[in-house]
């Protein structure tokens, strides 16, 4: 069906009339079937593209499934999300990949690349079958063990190398293991007054510091995950300025909440890299503005509720994110659209190499994916309110500015009055 | 009153000194021929113990039976939570039976705190994985008032594995609260970050055991597990006992009136010297009877007895 948006800001400009052909592409002709959208007031952005969301099938479907993971995205704003390895069993064959990139197909709800794990089983030991997955039908770029560490030095030099054959990059979970054992949260004051094992940010740092040195020795692609640290952001500011070909991600929750959140034990706030210190969060914060970060991802982290609704220490790490991203990301830096398109749209979908998303929308020609947010509207987080089968957000009984309230996939809508229309 | 202790941070100046007035009325009592109150006839104290220790069980069930309580002991082996069922169910079934006071001891940090969020009654910290033990720093302080005389202002020195220890940070908290001056001391692997910051400001650090020792009104020993070793917090025990263990000649250093304390359970020739703890200035033993009696002031103030 083709769609005329009325009155649409794009990007916060004047408002203009914005016309979706039913060929999926944005066009410049109106077409006097297209279905009419008052869209006055409304601020048109360009699909969010997720470089990290763990929608936990195959294998957890009692936490997440594509499907609901696929809805929760179209509700956040997002056309495309890359769907983690660590499911059960883990996407390291072209025959995983290819399930998840089908469950996606068949949900239809946004465009779900998978993500190939690096090595056999997440286990750090054997490399997994890079070439096939990218070869497969999944058509797999990003390749990530996220959750551990690729900590061996000569197996991460390998895989960076090995995904120049096809052009993939290695996506880092950085976490030195040795220097994590049994860590519950961020090694400081908080942790030390909880009696939780510290996570010192040097285990991300170190690790951050090694690959951007071997990215740069054998020239390939490095894409670090959920950077968390001030001294993170400082080793990629000057590995950046030497010209190594690095990207990282930031993700809303490490640009606004503390370690502090962790005083009353609730595991809501347990998540992997742990919640640091406001320090960090304001290094975090300049870096996405300066662009030493470069995108924004979610790591979208559904759990079930008994893996939450228990002592700290035993609870797993993570947290929702991909129908909160947006209005966190507007409540921290303001309608700065030009800034958020490109960290939240046009980087992701080039970092992760999916051509037809972060296109242009004044562009006639470019395929019809965008989202349209209400920046005036607010609303209140409510765990049970929310298309994901989870509900472990830590933004629970938050006011959020910005709502979404349509969004497009090629031209479909997936989501129309603030509802998924499947 | 507080509802909950499960932090020494849940005390002011003044509820702890209640407390600890209260405990001394309580060890008056247990000079009598007949050692029991009525106070708290008709209700129940659940000890819900996740890790055995049977020495802080014990205490408890003899402060709760004192007071006329209905004692439960819910050990975590051989129950329903060997069989895999969650704090949540058991706190739910809990309170189903009518716990007034739930005891808990439990190897992860924070769980009295969850604990707290599914049941009514109180909940007592009875140590909780690295992280606190209230009564136990209660009755380091109530022992340290009935030897010395005085609290505020007592220069109090707690040696050895503070990194691990729940009983050096309700001891700290609750010392600080009382205006003692604490001193940690320990190899620099074993004193964690910021502890200044993190738990009172007027908290000092020390790497070296001798120049402490002579201004000390009070070294508390703090158990120190060998197998700490293995993790590279410090290279043997023989070293670990040479710089930072209590034998006779640093005992003797000591002013004439201090005090050497240890929350057990000890290794002895490891943090402390058999001779140490022996000597008339250890009041190793003290402590373990001044424990009943400060649990019976926390378990009768809490469930507010008559």
């Amino acid at each position: 069906m083709a769609y005329l948006l009325k009155g649409v800001s794009i990007l916060g400009g004047k408002p203009t009339d914005l016309h979706l052909g039913d060929d999926g592409l944005i066009t410049d002709r109106s077409d006097d079937k297209a279905e009419v959208i008052d869209a006055t007031g409304l601020v048109a952005l360009p699909g969010l593209v997720d470089v990290h969301t763990h929608l936990r099938e195959p294998g957890r479907e009692d936490a997440e499934t594509v499907e609901t993971g696929s809805r929760a995205a179209a509700l956040g704003g997002y056309t495309a999300v890359c769907a983690m390895a660590n499911t059960s069993p883990v996407a390291d064959t072209a025959g995983v990949v290819e399930q998840v990139w089908r469950l996606g197909r068949e949900a239809g709800l946004v465009d779900v690349q998978p993500i190939g794990a690096v090595t056999v089983g997440l286990a750090g030991k054997q490399m997994a079958e890079l070439g096939a997955m990218a070869t497969s039908a999944a058509k797999v770029r990003i390749f990530s063990d996220d959750g551990f560490c690729v900590a061996d030095p000569k197996l991460m030099r390998r895989a960076l190398e090995y995904v120049k054959a096809f052009d993939g990059v290695i996506a880092q979970h950085a976490e030195e293991p040795r220097l994590t054992e049994g860590a519950q949260m961020h090694e400081g004051e908080v942790s030390t007054r909880l009696g939780l094992t510290g996570w010192p940010a040097v285990a991300e740092e170190a690790i951050i510091a090694r690959d951007v040195l071997l990215a740069e020795h054998v020239g390939s692609r490095l894409h670090v995950c959920h950077v968390s640290t001030a001294g993170s952001v400082e080793v990629l500011r000057q590995a950046k300025a030497r010209g190594v070909r690095v990207t990282a991600e930031v993700t809303p929750h490490h640009l606004l909440l503390t370690d502090e959140m962790a005083s009353g034990y609730d595991p809501v706030f347990k998540v992997n890299p742990p919640l640091r210190t406001a320090r960090d969060v304001d290094a975090l914060r300049q870096a996405l503005l300066d662009g030493v970060i470069d995108v924004v991802a979610t790591d979208h982290a559904p759990h079930a509720v008994q893996d939450k609704e228990c002592e700290w220490s035993y609870a797993r790490p993570g947290m929702l994110g991909l129908e909160t991203a947006l209005p966190i990301v507007l409540s921290v830096f303001g309608e700065k659209w030009e800034l958020i398109a490109d960290r939240m749209s046009i980087a992701p979908a080039r970092i992760a190499g999916l051509a037809g998303h972060g296109g242009d929308l004044t562009k006639a020609g470019s395929p019809a994916n965008l989202t349209l947010v209400d920046p005036s509207a607010r609303w209140v987080v409510e765990p049970g309110g929310l298309a994901s089968r989870s509900s472990n957000t830590p933004y629970a009984g938050m006011t959020l500015p910005g709502r979404i309230v349509a969004t497009f996939l090629r031209g479909e809508a997936t989501v129309l009055d603030g509802k998924a229309v499947k | 009153m507080i509802k909950h202790l499960r932090s020494a941070a849940d005390l002011d100046a003044e509820t702890a000194t209640l407390i600890l007035d209260t405990a001394a009325e309580m060890a008056a009592l247990s000079g009598r021929e007949v050692k029991k109150l009525p106070a708290l006839r008709g209700r129940t104290v659940v000890n819900l113990f996740y890790e055995d220790s049977t020495r802080t069980r014990i205490s408890f069930e003899a402060a709760a039976k004192r007071l006329s309580a209905d004692v439960i002991n819910f050990s975590a082996k051989g129950s329903s939570v060997s069989k895999g069922e969650s704090l949540k169910d058991t706190a739910l079934t809990l309170q189903a039976m009518g716990a007034d006071a739930v005891v808990i001891r439990h190897s992860a940090s924070g769980a009295p705190h969850r604990l707290a969020n599914w049941v009514e009654g109180s909940v007592v910290n009875a140590g909780d994985g690295t992280h606190e033990h209230p009564t136990q720093a209660l009755l380091d302080a109530y022992t340290m008032r009935s030897r010395l005389g005085r609290l505020d202002g007592l220069r109090v020195s707690i040696v050895g594995d503070v990194l691990h220890s729940r009983v050096a940070r309700s001891n700290v908290l609750l010392l600080s609260t009382l205006g003692a001056q604490v001193t940690l001391v320990g190899p620099p692997t074993l004193i964690p970050l910021d502890v200044a910051a993190a738990l009172s400001p007027s908290t000092k650090v020390s790497y070296d055991l001798d120049s402490v020792i002579p201004d000390s009104d009070v070294v508390m020993m703090l158990r120190v597990q060998t197998e700490r070793m293995q993790d590279s917090y410090f290279p043997s025990a023989r070293e670990y006992s040479r710089r930072y263990g209590l034998d006779l000649p640093r005992m003797r250093n000591m002013p004439e009136h201090a005090i050497v304390m240890h929350p057990g359970p000890m290794n002895r020739g490891m943090e402390i010297a058999p001779e140490v703890a022996d000597s008339p200035r250890s009041t190793i033993v003290e402590q373990v009877a001044n424990g009943v009696s400060v649990r019976m002031a926390v378990l009768y103030l809490l469930l507010g007895g008559k």
